[in-house]
């Protein structure tokens, strides 16, 4: 089975506060490091499971420039065949759906059988891949966290769904499939598989490779922007509540209720 | 405002959603004078059930029956909707496990823009709708504004829009079934397997009540879990307890546990170590419940209060279910 | 002996002499002990390199300490008595054994000289006592069955009827030694003649007299019997010991010369591949057997299944998945099984998923108890770290550990903090008020770094041992400095869990920083850090735990302690791994509490060289194998049986696990934990203008 995943690299904000920068326009990157979205991760492992059992290829591809490449390596140490950087002035910018233009031009360059990508990114909105499949005209899935290959037609999947239940599904190939985390435990990819994978050549591709209009893609030809970032306003330290035990549940009550976790 | 407003009327069993007023309450949001449209989708008596009880709320409910439609497949969906859908159309669909699977390929096969996962909406100008998103697990939110001119798909998160009361209207159940006609997917859903009893997911949980030594004895566990129930929440906990073996493994927050990203956290006799705090992610309004002042996990909460949790939480409880019996 | 008679023909039915019958059993003998043991050597021809040729008179020193004179055996009094005996024993009877060998069965047996004739008395009471000693541990084993013998069920069976057996063989190659030596005397009393000398008490002795009155065909039968039966249960001994546990015998002399020299350390990736050249190595770790190197496979054969190891291993009193005894049974079973005496050697499959078990490998808290405990001076570390490579290497690392592993890769610690607040620790206000702590950022020069490593900067617990330890530097007037964000992780337990390639950029970057720095000393309060800078590092300036600097300065008078204010608490010192058994830093900590006025200190029934881990530093903290109990809790339990309430250590580590096991085993109000630096902190005697700020320690207690 031939599998596309697409990938992307994304700031790990999980163990810092992320600040704002001066503008307000951009959270500060400065002290930021950058790794693969973590879903992309699962995604890569689940690719990299099933092609060890059917055998075929996994090819990553990332939308990005050349900075992007790090995560391209990092999942071909992890057992990647390929890794493809789809780069272009024409596509800064974009938004989901530019993303989406752009990932359909290099599928359609090739021939998958089968293209994954992770639930969500951190700075994203769980919409490429159902955005790529409409495109294509292929079935999709999304919250997919177990798949399971019936023959070369089809797939038998789950997705996750409210309180832990898991709705199986029966899904046609090719097709997308955005893969929820916790599908798999991925491996580990230590400093020295990195460095095995360093030297190798990573192809890139532009738009006119692709066959996707400049027009269609980048800043211009997006729907959705960004104005500013914001911090939601949060205290500093406690505020202690007094008063009786009493007193203290009906103002509890009262707050929760207006954060939304009493109905 | 010209365009028009729809909303996806997500239900089961014949019973509504709370994303069925909560769409509602956007849509004013977008235009206060919006009266939007709602799109259910299903079979037999059960969707007729359902049409009927929006027609309070909603002025037009487009029925669309369909055998194909009985179980919401977001492909089967999305071919109906494409049908029937006006050109500049706007549609709100919940950001939830099934709005995820429709929300992008519909908005490709409109034509028309997507947001996902909103959490806010400021309104409309010119030509863009102006949203509010969460990004980095909600530690920094967006202004977003989005290009309404050729119709949009707008994801809202459940939960995020507070229904309001408005009066009722007298809606009409038009039945568009007709006009969608056949529908085939190449997704087909086969069942649903029912999570084990117990098998709680903490990381996903949106509200937990967080329970460390301070619980002091297996025994008094039962006054959390009895909270839980009452605000409809589960019990999440630190090492020590898993430890004691009052807990499973899998309801540990920590390093070295589950990382949770709830909206509250009722931490509960939990000093705040490091090692808990890490798995604690998303920017959770905190309540710190300690007979310490001085335990850390003060620094950190947004809400703190110096009591015995073992005297407080039943005291909760009690408030909450008196709450809960008034508003039934 | 002097004038021995000659003595009728040995021969088989008046036939066939019998010296061309014991010849042909021993040449059948050697024969078959040398195939087994070109077999047994198989697999470590096939083994990874290990050079253990270096300091050769290192290694005969250890060789007469740990070899000939048995220096760990005491430890354990009876069997290790016991095993003294008959190790002297043998030792004894070993020129006699392959004397009469040679020479029994030749009529000019008798030995000239004096000399000769002391050293057949000698041998005559070693034979004895070997076989008192023989027959002790038998009994032993039969009715007293110690505990650390036996084998878990799922581990299959113990092997008491083997260990049986060949302590019989044992008592039987004494007993037929001697019964040949009883029979010859009574043959020459029978014949008139002077028997040669036996010595009183001793088993031919003994013997001599049973048989006075037998007849003299029966006696030349047993006598011909005795010596057959001794030449017999030699050679199947020496045959059958490469088959088991006895191996030892042979194999002790050579794992006791190559054995591990350098405490705190670990091996290589691969000996005599440089650094610059790893890249080139295609694969990392052990993952197959013949991953191991030579020396690790000779350890295999030399365990002599005695059990001490496991019987020290905290994770294996924790009910972790994980015994070192085992781990090395398991490993001869295969090597036995896949490298077989009979037959062809197959082909070798993963270790991991195979004989180990991952959770196995991750349990291992590199303590060293096993090592410090191994009569043959085995060694466990450096093979669980080679397991380990061989793991990372595969991408077979728990989610937990893999997480701690990216953040130390991006963020140089491995809870991925950011690096501009690695010395926020430093910016609280009250401890600014009283102590100023000077980073090196080029600007700035110091004579001393302080190297925080990460737990101490960034756990809000910990960064008070940090101050109290930046507050005594400054009360002993040192001029010293650190990092900040230019120091990364040590790295010390990356390494201990297999992440090599991460070790290496971690040491290269700090190695770098510290050069830059222009320091003349390095002091840490974390043994950990101390262990790698010295160890793992190369080139480092001298490096010392905060733990010797300030038993120096007390010594010195520099700095002074006030009295203990509760003289009813009372004070125990639990030993960090990597202080003391890797370090043998055992009694600065010590000489520090004693010189505090007042201070009550015990002694727990583990100290020192026998301590007992808290759980597992470093990485560790990340990693949670299966346990029955958490190890810090029994430890907290031995400070209680000690009748102590204040458990002082020396390491951040050990803080965690120690003040976590006291609340878990609620404990809370009864026991405290208290680091050494915290405590001599509160103890200080300051200049009064700063006796304001010397309130500060209260944090301590927070």
């Amino acid at each position: 089975m031939e599998i596309l995943v697409c990938a992307r690299r994304v700031p790990d904000t999980s163990e810092n506060e992320i600040q704002l920068n001066g503008a307000g326009n951009d959270i500060e990157r400065d002290d930021l490091v950058y790794s693969i979205n973590e879903p992309d991760n699962y995604a890569v492992e689940e690719a990299l499971q099933i092609v060890a059992k059917s055998g075929g290829n996994v090819t990553v591809a990332t939308v990005g420039t050349d900075e992007d490449e790090e995560i391209l390596r990092r999942e071909m140490a992890m057992g990647a065949n390929h890794g493809v950087l789809l780069s272009d002035d024409a596509f800064n910018g974009s938004d989901g759906k530019g993303i989406a233009t752009v990932l359909k031009g290099f599928v359609q360059k090739n021939r998958f059988d089968l293209v994954l990508t992770g639930v969500q990114a951190e700075d994203g909105g769980a919409q490429v891949g159902g955005m790529l499949a409409a495109m294509l005209d292929y079935p999709f899935a999304s919250l997919v966290n177990s798949i399971e290959v019936v023959d070369g037609t089809k797939l038998k999947i789950s997705r996750e769904i409210e309180g832990g239940n898991r709705e199986m599904s029966e899904i046609d190939l090719p097709c997308v499939l955005s893969i929820q985390t916790g599908i798999n435990e991925p491996r580990y990819v230590g400093m020295r598989g990195i460095r095995q994978v360093a030297s190798l050549e990573i192809p890139t591709y532009g738009a006119s490779d692709l066959g996707v209009d400049a027009a269609s893609v980048g800043e211009a030809a997006a729907n959705v922007k960004r104005d500013d970032y914001f911090v939601p306003v949060l205290g500093k330290g406690a505020t202690i509540l007094e008063g009786s035990n009493e007193e203290i549940a009906d103002k509890l009550i009262a707050m929760m209720k207006a954060k939304g976790g009493l109905q | 405002m010209t365009a028009r407003i729809f909303a996806y009327i997500v239900h089961k069993d014949g019973v509504l959603d709370d994303t069925a007023a909560e769409l509602l309450a956007a849509a004013k949001k977008i235009d206060p004078s919006a009266s939007p449209t709602a799109l259910v989708t299903g079979s037999g008596a059960e969707l007729d059930t359902v049409c009927n009880s929006l027609c309070t709320s909603y002025a037009e409910v487009w029925k669309i029956a369909s055998e194909s439609l009985a179980y919401p497949n977001a492909e089967l969906v999305r071919q109906a909707l494409t049908k029937l859908l006006p050109a500049g159309a706007l549609v709100l669909v919940p950001h939830n496990h099934f709005g995820i699977d429709l929300g992008p390929g519909l908005s490709i096969k409109m034509n028309a823009a997507f947001v996902s996962d909103v959490v806010g909406i400021d309104g409309v100008d010119g030509t863009a709708l102006k949203v509010v998103r969460q990004e980095f697990g909600g530690q920094v939110s967006t202004h977003v504004r989005c290009n309404i001119s050729s119709g949009a798909v707008i994801n809202l998160r459940p939960g995020a829009f507070k229904p309001v009361q408005s009066a009722p209207v007298a809606g009409v159940v038009i039945d568009k079934s007709a006009e969608v006609g056949a529908v085939t997917a190449k997704r087909r859903y086969l069942t649903t397997v029912v999570a084990e009893a117990g098998d709680v997911d903490i990381s996903k949980e949106p509200v937990l009540i967080s329970i460390g030594r301070g619980i002091q004895e297996k025994d008094n566990i039962g006054i959390a879990e009895e909270l839980a129930e009452a605000m409809g929440a589960v019990v999440s906990c630190s090492r020590p307890v898993v430890d004691a073996k009052w807990l499973p493994k899998s309801r540990q927050v920590g390093s070295s546990g589950q990382t949770v990203k709830p909206k509250i956290y009722l931490a509960c006799g939990i000093s705040g170590s490091f090692q808990h705090l890490a798995g604690l992610k998303g920017n959770p309004f905190i309540v710190a419940i300690n007979k310490n002042p001085k335990a850390p996990i003060f620094q950190v909460a947004e809400v703190g209060i110096v009591t015995d949790m073992l005297e407080f939480l039943p005291e909760l409880t009690n408030k909450i279910r008196a709450m809960k019996q008034v508003s039934v | 002996m002097i004038d021995r008679a000659p003595i009728p023909g040995y021969t088989l039915g008046g036939q066939l002499p019998a010296s061309a019958l014991c010849l042909v059993i021993q040449l059948l003998g050697l024969a078959c002990f040398f195939y087994i043991v070109a077999k047994r050597v198989a697999p470590l021809m096939r083994a990874e390199r290990d050079l253990r040729l270096d300091r050769p008179w290192l290694r005969l020193q250890k060789l007469m300490k740990f070899w000939f004179a048995q220096w760990k055996h005491p430890r354990y009094r009876v069997a290790g008595t016991l095993h003294l005996f008959i190790f002297a024993g043998f030792i004894i009877l070993a020129t006699r054994a392959f004397y009469l060998l040679i020479f029994g069965l030749s009529d000019d047996f008798a030995a000239p000289g004096a000399v000769a004739r002391i050293y057949d008395i000698v041998a005559d009471y070693a034979a004895t006592l070997v076989f008192l000693a023989v027959s002790a541990a038998a009994i032993r084993r039969v009715f007293f069955k110690p505990e650390r013998y036996s084998v878990p069920a799922k581990l299959g069976k113990g092997h008491p009827v083997d260990a049986i057996f060949l302590l019989g063989l044992i008592a039987l190659l004494m007993t037929s030694e001697s019964l040949f030596e009883a029979s010859r005397a009574a043959i020459q009393m029978q014949r008139g003649l002077t028997p040669e000398f036996l010595p009183l008490l001793s088993l031919p002795w003994l013997l001599k007299d049973v048989f006075a009155s037998a007849s003299l065909a029966a006696l030349w039968k047993l006598h011909l019997g005795a010596y057959l039966v001794d030449v017999l249960t030699f050679y199947f001994l020496l045959c059958y010991r490469p088959f088991g546990i006895q191996f030892h015998v042979e194999t002790s002399l050579f794992n006791v010369f190559f054995a591990k020299l350098d405490r705190g350390t670990v091996k290589p990736v691969r000996w005599g591949v440089s650094d610059s050249q790893l890249d080139q190595v295609k694969s990392f770790g052990v993952k197959k057997f013949e991953d191991f190197t030579w020396k690790h496979m000779l350890d295999f054969y030399s365990c002599a299944d005695c059990g001490r190891c496991s019987d020290n291993c905290p994770a294996n009193a924790a009910g972790r998945p994980l015994s070192p005894r085992f781990l090395t049974t398991k490993a001869r079973d295969y090597a036995f099984q896949h490298f077989p005496v009979f037959g062809k050697s197959n082909n070798s499959h993963a270790l991991i998923g195979g004989i180990y078990s991952e959770d196995e490998i991750w349990s291992c808290t590199t303590c060293g108890a096993c090592e410090e405990e191994c009569p043959l001076l085995i060694e466990y570390i450096d093979k669980i770290v080679d397991l380990r490579r061989g793991m990372v290497d595969d991408g077979n690392v728990p989610k937990s550990i893999q997480k701690a592993l990216k953040a130390l890769e991006s963020r140089g610690n491995p809870y991925g903090k950011m690096e501009k607040k690695k010395a926020d620790w430093t910016k609280d206000k009250e401890f600014q008020q009283s102590c100023e702590v000077k980073v090196l950022n080029g600007s700035s020069t110091a004579e001393t770094l302080f190297f925080v490593d990460s737990i101490t900067s960034y756990d809000d617990r910990i960064q008070a041992i940090g101050r109290a330890s930046a507050r005594i530097l400054t009360e002993a007037g040192e001029d010293f400095a650190i990092l900040g964000a230019a120091e990364k992780d040590s790295g010390h337990d990356v390494r201990r869990f297999g992440e090599e390639t991460l070790f290496m950029a971690l040491r290269d970057h700090n190695t770098d920083a510290i050069k830059a720095s222009g320091v003349k000393r390095i002091v840490t309060s974390d043994p950990h850090a101390f262990n790698a800078l010295k160890h793992d590092y190369k080139d480092m300036p001298p490096v010392e735990h905060i733990s010797q600097l300030i038993a120096r300065e007390v010594k010195s008078g520099k700095l002074q302690l006030n009295p203990v204010e509760n003289g009813n608490n009372v004070y125990t010192y639990h030993d960090p791994c990597y202080l003391g058994r890797h370090n043998q830093v055992y009694d600065d900590p010590r000489n520090v509490l004693d010189a505090v006025p007042g201070l009550k200190r015990v002694e727990m029934a583990r100290c020192r060289d026998r301590s007992f881990c808290c759980g597992g530093g470093g990485l560790m903290l990340f990693y949670e194998p299966q346990e029955e109990e958490r190890i810090g809790v029994q430890r907290v339990r031995m400070a209680a049986e000690a009748g102590a309430n204040v458990i002082v250590t020396a390491c951040p580590f050990c803080m965690v696990n120690i003040e976590d096991a006291i609340k878990v085993s609620g404990l809370e109000g009864k026991m405290t934990a208290i680091d050494l630096a915290e405590l001599v902190d509160q103890q200080l005697v300051r200049e009064p203008a700063k006796e304001q700020d010397a309130k500060v320690p209260d944090e301590v207690h927070a």
